[in-house]
């Protein structure tokens, strides 16, 4: 009876061996002097791959000193929650001013007049949302009404779960109170239309973009410039066409130091100079290449330029909205617009 | 064997009458069976595994071995290793422990516990990530205290440890406690009475009669630690070449568009599975014998 057990385990020992030469490749320590983590949203993946390389670059030119960037990437809300968890984040980089609003609610690690801290509110690039059709745009779609004519399908994510879709949505209603002149019921009632012609309500951009360019499905995918570019570029310029419309909204991602983490680490200096190097020719070189609108385009090359055409672009703060504060729980609460006008087909 | 030789047999004075067995089927029957459950295999197991590693292989073994030794699939090999190499042993002591509990004593509480080991089975991933949240994230009773100490447990290695263990908590217990109970205390009870003592019963009369179990428990509980998303999902934190596990790092891949290295990870994950299967096969095989007999035992 003892016997076949202990020869199991014999024959085991270089499974065994196998296992401690795997803990002697994990224990390998990753030497740095410094280390930053940076929480962000989905779509900035490739923006700030190639921005901590050039701010590491930066940093070691200047003062000698090694800075290592770890990212972490989420739908924006999920990664407010995690830093309010206790997710390490000395820099956050979001998709919403309202997610960082929320971290300042709930946890306290940031102070409340986090947006006048850095220039632009704080927003060191931005974006708008513009169409993304099949090549040739075979529907012939030019602008916000002419997602509801008959036959048309309409890819956005759900304005519930996903940042980049409530700016779907602000857009179109900024187009209805333009097209209809400030009538709220017609706003409305082109809104609904609109969701009318959604086939899936995904829950966030990038399963959109999937659903859209992978799975083939709808006319036309309402995105973020910087990931319509995103995904003409990565999937083929051969299949796509991007339809920049006569009016859009500004969506303007803020960034935010996380006081209560960086002075627990003793990297405020590192992190406060990560964000303020945002704003320098450099990195806003990084964001237009990376297809956001860099929030100082005087420092940009021109031809860098040329790829975002200059359209009327609303404001959140405009007064049809009233700023997120506002915006928020009249359109996205419990009850509120979106509530009332979407009904899954 | 064709169908004649047993269907048809000629009874004196009646034209050909035709018999079967009851337990054997019509032969269309029978091949209609196969057929479907291979075409089933073949369409829901076979056809997406073949696809996985197709993907992985479209962009040549170059691209291929370069997605997996780039740093970040690496730290995410590793840490998917180092998280399996914890829970997995960890299981082992608390699977043997209940299961030898449950199965050889009673005590109050028995079916509680009984009840308690499959509650990972039956409770979402994406609930048993929560929990620890609730327990050690910065809103909870221990939060402040953690943070004072310096211990990171949620967004961190040891937050994913748990949330693995937890939802691998009931394959090495649910493995030996049936076959436990089926062999009884027998074999205890003589061991006792002839003097052995708690230890020797315990490694040299119940530890060899359940190896084989205890074997395909540990597998199944390996694959799982490595596969598992949800739970870890939840206390990650996502962060890059740190706190990303395997299943992790495949669907950010994905994500990213880069799906030839996201299918490169993902059939290095499919092959650790695969593995599991055929080390167990083989050992089914090899030893045939030796646990056709603990199972009559």
């Amino acid at each position: 009876m003892v016997r076949p057990f202990v020869s199991l385990a014999r024959r085991l020992r270089p499974a065994v061996a196998a296992a401690a030469m795997g803990f002697a490749m994990i224990a390998t320590p990753v030497l740095a002097d410094v280390q930053l983590l940076n929480v962000s949203y989905d779509p900035t993946r490739e923006l700030y791959k190639a921005y901590n390389a050039a701010f590491a670059k930066h940093w070691k030119a200047e003062t000698g000193e090694t800075v290592t960037i770890q990212q972490s990437h989420g739908g924006s809300g999920k990664q407010a929650r995690s830093v309010i968890d206790g997710l390490d984040a000395d820099v956050v980089t979001l998709a919403l001013e309202a997610d960082i609003d929320a971290i300042v609610k709930a946890s306290g690690k940031i102070p409340a007049d986090w947006r006048g801290r850095l220039p632009h509110n704080s927003s060191p690039y931005t974006s708008t949302i513009v169409f993304l059709v099949r090549k040739g745009n075979p529907k012939e779609i030019k602008d916000w009404g002419d997602l509801i004519r008959d036959g048309v399908e309409v890819i956005t994510p759900n304005p519930k779960t996903s940042g980049g879709a409530r700016w779907n949505y602000l857009a179109a209603w900024a187009y209805a109170n333009k097209a209809f002149g400030n009538d709220p019921a017609k706003t409305k009632e082109f809104v609904a239309t609109l969701f009318k012609h959604v086939p899936v309500l995904d829950t966030g951009a990038r399963g959109s973009t999937t659903t859209f360019a992978q799975r083939g499905i709808g006319d036309v995918l309402l995105a973020w410039e910087n990931e319509a570019f995103l995904a003409l570029e990565e999937l083929g310029p051969d299949k796509f066409d991007i339809v920049v419309p006569p009016l859009s909204i500004l969506a303007e991602p803020p960034v935010a130091l996380v006081d209560a983490n960086v002075d627990a680490k003793g990297t405020r200096k590192q992190a406060q100079a990560y964000l303020d190097y945002l704003y320098s020719a450099e990195g806003q070189k990084i964001a237009a290449a990376n297809f956001y609108r860099p929030s100082k385009p005087e420092l940009v090359d021109p031809a860098a330029l040329e790829r975002f055409p200059n359209i009327d672009l609303v404001t959140i703060d405009d007064p049809q909205f009233g700023g997120w504060a506002k915006a928020q729980p009249e359109h996205f609460g419990d009850g509120g617009i979106f509530d009332q006008i979407y009904k899954p087909n | 064997m064709s169908d004649e030789a047993f269907t048809s047999a000629r009874l004196p004075g009646a034209s050909a009458i035709h018999f079967r067995p009851v337990t054997v089927e019509r032969r269309r029957i029978r091949v209609g069976l196969i057929l479907v459950s291979l075409a089933f295999l073949g369409l829901f197991l076979v056809l997406p595994v073949v696809a996985v590693f197709v993907e992985a292989l479209r962009g040549g073994l170059p691209a291929f071995t370069e997605a997996i030794f780039e740093p970040d699939a690496a730290a995410a090999i590793r840490l998917t290793l180092l998280v399996a190499a914890i829970s997995v042993p960890c299981n082992l002591v608390f699977g043997v422990a209940a299961a030898w509990a449950i199965a050889k004593f009673d005590f109050k509480g028995k079916s509680l516990l009984n009840t308690l080991i499959d509650l990972p089975f039956s409770v979402s991933p994406v609930i048993a990530g929560l929990i620890y949240i609730l327990m050690f994230g910065s809103q909870s009773l221990l939060g402040p205290w953690l943070k004072s100490e310096g211990i990171q447990v949620i967004f961190a290695v040891p937050g994913i440890v748990l949330a693995t263990i937890f939802v691998t908590f009931p394959f090495v217990a649910r493995e030996l406690i049936p076959l436990m109970e089926e062999q009884g205390r027998g074999d205890e009870e003589a061991a006792l009475s002839l003097g052995a003592s708690g230890f020797q019963v315990f490694f040299r009369v119940t530890l060899p009669n359940v190896k084989w179990a205890l074997l395909y428990g540990v597998l199944l509980c390996n694959a799982r630690a490595m596969g598992e998303f949800g739970a870890v999902s939840v206390v990650s934190g996502h962060i890059r070449g740190l706190t990303n596990t395997m299943p992790l790092h495949v669907e950010i891949l994905y994500n990213e568009y880069n799906f030839a290295a996201a299918f490169a990870v993902a059939s290095l994950l499919a092959l650790l599975a695969l593995f599991t299967l055929v080390v167990k096969s083989v050992l089914e095989w090899r030893y045939a014998e030796e646990i056709a007999a603990t199972r009559r035992h």
